[in-house]
């Protein structure tokens, strides 16, 4: 059977664990391709026009695998961490896939660990049974895939970009980037699927890197760390991926080989409307410098790459009027 | 101490009542206005949703009154609501307005930790007293709820445009006075002969529409650029999904009052369509929709404050649900851009449509 994952939103966080998962229980999984203008294009077709442009994007990858593949794995991911949700529109996101017309059938389960964390082996043993009866391989697949998942954490805070770790955990060699020499580090924070899909992000961290510029981002901290950094609030954020950015920000802003801060936006999106007012009120006061950068379908790359190269030159004055 | 709170449509003369019946000194906000939002959409964050710049300009306002206090209620998401007075606060204080700040936040772990809120703002009152100041407050939020509803329903049936809307003024100002029980219940009747009073045609066929949405667009005729008058003018009669005091039962009280219309009623409705709740009143838009569309009304109208997540969830369902009943639905998003005669005209085309609908269904 294959059962396709699109290649948008949380794939770039949990796709180790459910590769492997399916792996193991004999299926075949079909990524949908990486984000094109096409993607977009059927994405914009289907999506109201209110919803950000990460969503929009995965309406797009949801239709690309429409005749690839015998189902669809759309998980409702209401919540990863206890008390703490995603953002609105991850736990709505089945039922609006859902009124797309033409859908192979979806792998719809609800993955809620608000409460606790057994709701995950109980969504784990759902989703298993679709292959097979026998629950001793279901919990050996799943072993299988969480220490996956571990191995892939483990080498993003090792400071690897989720490709570079992907291809890791696959076992593929991929060709190793020759970094320059690299004259100052900047932090790019922002959701996942907008910092590391390629397309989203106008390939900002590869331009970044051509440019001989380091990047660190949110996902190279580790949890323990953001965690305790975001205690800082007054009161505790209840979106994960917000409340781990919050506090890779303020980790950052404590760093001194960092010189600069940038936070990539999606328009309109919720929680970066928060937590972005949040990181720029703390990045203000320390005196880092700080770009905010908010991306839709019309934004141009020319009009990014130049407020990019006007912040990293300032960066770079401000660093050398230091240093002197 | 001088106590404020953010306006919400009406929801000032519960609060202002439950306060005062508390012995504490009030300042209500000037009522909002292209100012207040001026303000807001000035110091709050450019994405941020309406409601959080209204109640940014209402705090600010409130504070050239005189008012030292916040207080609020909060939340545990995922609507960023739940965030708003951390964010409120911190701005005002980059501001340079020192207030304090009481978040009456659903308790966490323990039910002390609310009661510890309350024991603060009312200070050394008995819990009797309290609970008396609570229930004061209720019974306010019900009169003026009903006060809206006949509102609702004479607006576009009363034979001299503008009647209605001068005894529901009048009415609501008895409502606001009222200071005690009895004078309440005092109050209570003579709006109810005020408003009984307009002379209306009850022969009169209406086209009638049903609202959804965000609460605080819902119930705040500012922000919803008095969304329900201009309907009734235009010969629509208007429900409402939410009112205030079924709010208040159904979130304070958890549903101790019997007979209202509930949450669990509406997801149950929105099952086919939408699973899970969303955060908001998203799922309740959908399965108050999918209510409204049974019981026959003519149209349904879903309004919500720009980049409002859960409502934008319920955006992309609810044409599902339109291919399923038949029912037109419009919505409409408003920010600080919104112009009022740009959602008149939209609202004229739109009752138009119901009404030539209704006259070929009929005929």
């Amino acid at each position: 059977m294959r059962i396709g994952i699109p290649r948008s939103l949380l794939y770039y966080y949990y796709y180790p664990l459910w590769r492997v998962f399916f792996a193991e229980l004999g299926a075949q999984v079909v990524l949908s391709s990486p984000s094109t203008k096409g993607i977009l294009a059927a994405g914009l077709k289907h999506a109201v026009d209110e919803v950000c442009l990460p969503v929009k994007m995965f309406y797009g990858h949801v239709l690309d695998l429409v005749g690839q593949v015998d189902m669809i794995f759309l998980p409702r991911i209401v919540s990863v961490e206890k008390r703490e949700y995603i953002c609105p529109k991850f736990l709505g996101l089945p039922d609006m896939i859902r009124c797309l017309k033409d859908l192979p059938p979806l792998i719809e389960v609800d993955i809620n660990l608000y409460k606790n964390n057994r709701d995950f082996y109980r969504a784990v043993k759902n989703i298993g049974s679709i292959f097979t009866k026998n629950h001793l391989a279901i919990g050996r697949a799943c072993f299988k895939a969480l220490q996956a998942q571990k191995k892939y954490f483990r080498l993003l805070n090792m400071g690897l970009m989720p490709a570079e770790a992907l291809a890791l955990v696959e076992g593929r060699t991929g060709d190793k980037s020759q970094r320059k020499k690299e004259r100052l580090n900047i932090a790019l924070l922002g959701h996942p699927y907008n910092v590391y899909d390629p397309y989203i992000s106008m390939d900002i961290i590869d331009r970044l890197h051509k440019m001989g510029v380091g990047v660190t981002t949110a996902e190279h901290v580790p949890d323990k760390i953001t965690r305790s950094y975001a205690a800082r609030l007054p009161k505790k954020l209840f979106w994960t991926l917000g409340n781990r950015m919050i506090g890779a920000a303020f980790h950052y802003l404590e760093q001194p080989g960092i010189s600069g801060m940038v936070h990539l936006a999606a328009f309109g999106c919720g929680p970066d409307s928060m937590t972005g007012g949040i990181i720029e009120r703390y990045a203000h006061s320390s005196g880092i410098p700080f770009l905010s950068l908010t991306l839709d379908e019309h934004t141009g790359e020319a009009g990014i790459m130049t407020r990019l190269e006007a912040f990293l030159d300032m960066v770079q004055w401000r660093k050398a009027a230091f240093s002197s | 101490m001088r106590v404020t709170f953010p306006h919400m449509g009406n929801l000032f003369i519960p609060v202002k009542g439950m306060l005062q019946y508390l012995g504490l000194d009030v300042v209500v906000p000037p009522p909002s206005s292209k100012k207040t939002l001026t303000i807001g959409a000035k110091y709050g964050p450019e994405f941020a949703c309406l409601p959080f710049k209204l109640n940014l300009g209402n705090f600010v306002e409130a504070h050239e009154q005189g008012a030292d206090t916040i207080v609020m209620a909060g939340g545990c998401g995922p609507c960023r609501f739940g965030y708003y007075a951390q964010i409120e606060h911190a701005i005002l204080k980059d501001l340079g307005y020192d207030m304090r700040l009481i978040v009456l936040e659903p308790p966490e772990k323990h039910l002390s930790e609310l009661l510890a809120k309350i024991r603060e703002l009312a200070g050394n009152k008995s819990w009797w007293h309290i609970f008396q100041a609570v229930r004061f407050g209720y019974r306010k939020a019900k009169a003026v709820d009903e006060v809206e509803m006949a509102a609702l329903w004479a607006r576009p049936r009363e034979i001299t445009p503008g009647d209605t809307e001068k005894a529901y003024t009048k009415a609501l100002k008895m409502l606001d006075k009222a200071t005690s029980t009895r004078e309440l219940m005092q109050a209570e009747k003579s709006a109810d002969q005020l408003l009984s009073a307009v002379a209306v045609d009850n022969k009169k066929t209406v086209v009638k529409i049903g609202l959804v949405g965000e609460i605080y667009t819902l119930l705040d005729p500012f922000s919803n650029q008095y969304m329900e008058r201009s309907l009734g003018r235009l010969g629509a009669e208007v429900d409402r999904s939410i009112y205030l005091s079924e709010w208040v039962n159904e979130h304070i009280f958890r549903g101790l009052a019997r007979g209202m219309r509930t949450r669990k009623k509406a997801c149950l409705a929105a099952r086919p369509y939408l699973r899970h709740f969303v955060g908001g009143h998203g799922q309740e838009s959908v399965g108050n929709a999918v209510n409204f569309a049974q019981a026959g009304y003519d149209g349904i109208i879903q309004v919500f404050p720009f980049t409002c997540m859960p409502e934008i969830v319920a955006e992309s369902i609810l044409p599902k649900m339109r291919a399923d009943y038949g029912t037109p639905v419009m919505t409409i998003i408003v920010d600080e851009h919104t112009g009022e005669a740009g959602t008149l005209t939209r609202l004229e085309a739109f009752v138009d449509l119901l009404a030539r609908k209704k006259e070929a269904k009929e005929a």
